[in-house]
């Protein structure tokens, strides 16, 4: 019998899996004790593991970023935890200016073992701070390895080969995902360097591209449009940076027709990013391809607006049957 | 606690000889040593800057050497230093590698970032020089980080940073300093209170003149010292050394000086800033660290004129050699650009 996995669940046995396997591996981060922050994903890890290891700790963003950092040039395997990703802006000097940026400053050779989880935590009328998506922020930064998981397995997977990379990775999970379930696979220790966007649907139509949640819509959209004889071939993005295209662009070769869905905003967006990358290798489409992200505007909280504001799978479909 | 110099906008900071009873001889004369070294290898970049062979940007802590080489003092390779924009005095301390500095200094791939740092970004991970960034405050937090690495392993080494007294305006000093005393880490804070950022002068900043105060808000132990006395750096490090490594706890030291150039470059700069063109010639001749240690080793008779002249000459002389070679050497191969972005 086939047993399943979801992906809150995913990320927890990765985090026991690392704790249980690596000594210098340890977590820090609000919340941690905590059953309000981080969902069903750390359940009971400081009591498993130890208020040493799995440290609960002040509110100081940018500091306890820097610490991880630390600890990280200091052989350890070090997992600092931003339950909302808003907040971890208070980091970006840690993440952007220094860790990104120390093997390349001096000289290369330097192991930097440090893991910036971070949840995209929106919906529920939570407003504009309690909701950004900032991966694409982020994924502009050379040094930074960015990870966005979509499925249960991945997040698992991919969350262990974040940890083993000698790189910062700034790994980022979403909240919309963690109840969500696929068949479980066995653990793999992956390694990051050889990771990169995944098939999750094979077609011939149209290549619809997500990251994160969206590539969870995307998928669904994609069953969805077979009841209408159109066979989509879908592409989970999985690893933002440094982003590799070549799967995409050898789909588009295929379909002809591109469809990208990004949960942020569409100005410098990912999305963009992966239409610039096909269409400088491919120009011959059926269509022109197009990309769905946000509205313009912070996160509203008002319920309608809400509604309104975030991608919703049914204009993922309309979209997809109108290119 | 100890509080000893008055008011920091001009500190009781004397001239009279040291007592010399905490080392040997010898060793008084190789922290000497030490200090000319850092001392000449930033006047030959000074110099190197002013006729444009140096293009990157330098931040000069002559003045400043009694510090790093007083607080290099009772480190060793497994301990681990992190500093600032204003970091050579730091990396020397630790290295005593000017040739390494140089090059990089000059973009080479010698230099010990292999030339993809400059001044402002280096690193000596041997002798336990973990690296300098020019963000201020930046490896305050990495600095806290060290020093849970080392609690967590449980090893006997202990972190060091260095900052001066701009970067209390920062807020993530606060929360490094919080971190560091709730979880009981081995860090030191070495505040170089020289009284300036960048152009401004304390006064113009801050409402007091003592940055240890956030270090007793935060209940960390701490000594404001006078910086340009290595005796008194020594007795101060030796102690804080001693708690961090064996008590594990973290301890700040504001060590007050001066900076004789200006903020970048070779400048004195004595129009930029409050009060520079009265302070600068009383601190430079009153307040010299290196004269002043000089003077009770004379007066000790463990060393005489013409001894001290031939040192520097011969020090002068080394590192002139270590700068021509620096300069001779290629710049780093252009693959090194990508190659060093992530970890190889």
């Amino acid at each position: 019998m086939s047993k399943k996995i979801t992906y809150g669940s995913g990320i927890q046995t990765a985090f026991e899996y690392i704790l249980e396997n690596y000594d210098n591996s340890f977590i820090i981060g609000q919340g941690l004790w905590s059953p309000w922050y981080v969902g069903n994903t750390m359940v009971d890890l400081d009591k498993k593991f130890g208020k040493e290891r799995v440290i609960d700790c002040p509110v100081s963003e940018n500091s306890v970023t820097g610490t991880a950092l630390g600890a990280a040039l200091n052989g350890m395997k070090a997992i600092v935890v931003h339950p909302r990703m808003d907040f971890m802006v208070l980091a970006s000097d840690q993440i952007v200016n220094q860790a990104a940026k120390w093997q390349s400053m001096l000289g290369g050779g330097i192991k930097i073992p440090l893991t910036i989880r971070s949840i995209i935590n929106r919906g529920g009328e939570q407003g504009a701070q309690h909701s950004q998506a900032l991966h694409s922020w982020y994924s502009h930064i050379p040094g930074l390895r960015v990870v966005m998981p979509a499925f249960a397995n991945d997040a698992r997977d991919l969350l262990i080969a974040s940890v083993l990379s000698n790189d910062p990775v700034l790994y980022i999970d979403d909240r919309w995902c963690a109840d969500l379930q696929e068949e479980e696979t066995e653990l793999k220790e992956l390694d990051i360097k050889n990771i990169g966007p995944k098939v999750v649907k094979s077609g011939s139509d149209l290549t619809i591209v997500g990251t994160g949640f969206s590539s969870c819509q995307a998928l669904e959209a994609g069953v969805e449009l077979e009841k209408n004889n159109i066979n989509a071939e879908v592409i989970d993005c999985r690893i933002l940076n440094p982003f590799n295209p070549d799967l995409i662009i050898q789909s588009v070769k295929k379909t002809k027709k591109l469809l990208v869905i990004d949960g942020s905003w569409k100005n410098c967006g990912f999305a963009g990013e992966v239409i610039a990358s096909v269409t400088e290798n491919f120009t011959d489409f059926l269509t022109p391809p197009k990309r769905m992200s946000l509205k313009d505007s912070p996160a509203p909280t008002s319920k309608p607006l809400e509604e309104d504001y975030y991608i919703n799978i049914h204009e993922i479909i309309n979209n997809a049957k109108s290119i | 606690m100890i509080k000893e110099l008055n008011n920091l906008k001009n500190p009781k900071v004397d001239n009279d000889d040291y007592s010399l009873n905490l080392l040997s001889n010898e060793k008084y004369i190789s922290l000497l040593k030490k200090m000319i070294t850092v001392r000449i290898a930033e006047e030959i970049i000074s110099e190197n800057v002013k006729n444009g062979l140096i293009k990157c940007p330098c931040h000069l802590a002559i003045g400043q050497e009694a510090i790093p080489v007083g607080m290099s003092q009772f480190l060793n390779a497994s301990d681990r230093v992190y500093g600032n924009h204003r970091s050579h005095g730091h990396y020397i301390s630790l290295t005593m590698d000017t040739y390494g500095l140089f090059a990089e200094i000059l973009g080479k791939k010698t230099g010990c970032s292999k030339g993809m740092g400059g001044s402002m970004h280096i690193v000596g991970e041997s002798h336990g020089f973990g690296g300098s960034v020019p963000i201020v405050s930046a490896t305050i937090p990495v600095s806290v980080g060290a020093g849970l690495a080392m609690k967590l392993s449980n090893s006997k080494s202990i972190s060091v940073s260095y900052f001066g007294d701009g970067t209390s305006e920062e807020g993530v000093l606060h929360e490094s300093l919080n971190i560091a005393s709730y979880y009981n880490l081995p860090v030191i804070f070495v505040c170089e209170n020289n009284l300036f950022s960048s152009h401004m002068h304390i006064s113009e900043r801050q409402k007091f003149d003592s940055i240890s105060r956030f270090a007793d808000s935060h209940g960390i132990d701490y000594a404001v010292i006078d910086g340009n006395n290595i005796e008194t750096v020594l007795d101060t490090s030796k102690k804080a050394v001693k708690l961090a490594r064996d008590k594990r706890k973290p301890f700040f030291i504001e060590a007050v000086t001066y900076r004789w150039k200006g903020h970048v470059g070779h400048d004195d700069n004595i129009d930029v800033g409050l009060q520079r063109k009265e302070d600068l010639e009383p601190w430079k001749e009153k307040r010299d660290p290196i004269a002043r240690l000089k003077n009770s080793l004379i007066t000790k008779n463990a060393l005489d004129e013409d001894s001290f002249l031939i040192l520097n000459e011969e020090i002068y002389e080394k590192l002139n050699k270590e700068f021509a070679q620096a300069v001779a050497d290629p710049y780093p191969d252009k693959e090194q650009l990508l190659d060093t972005v992530y970890y190889r």
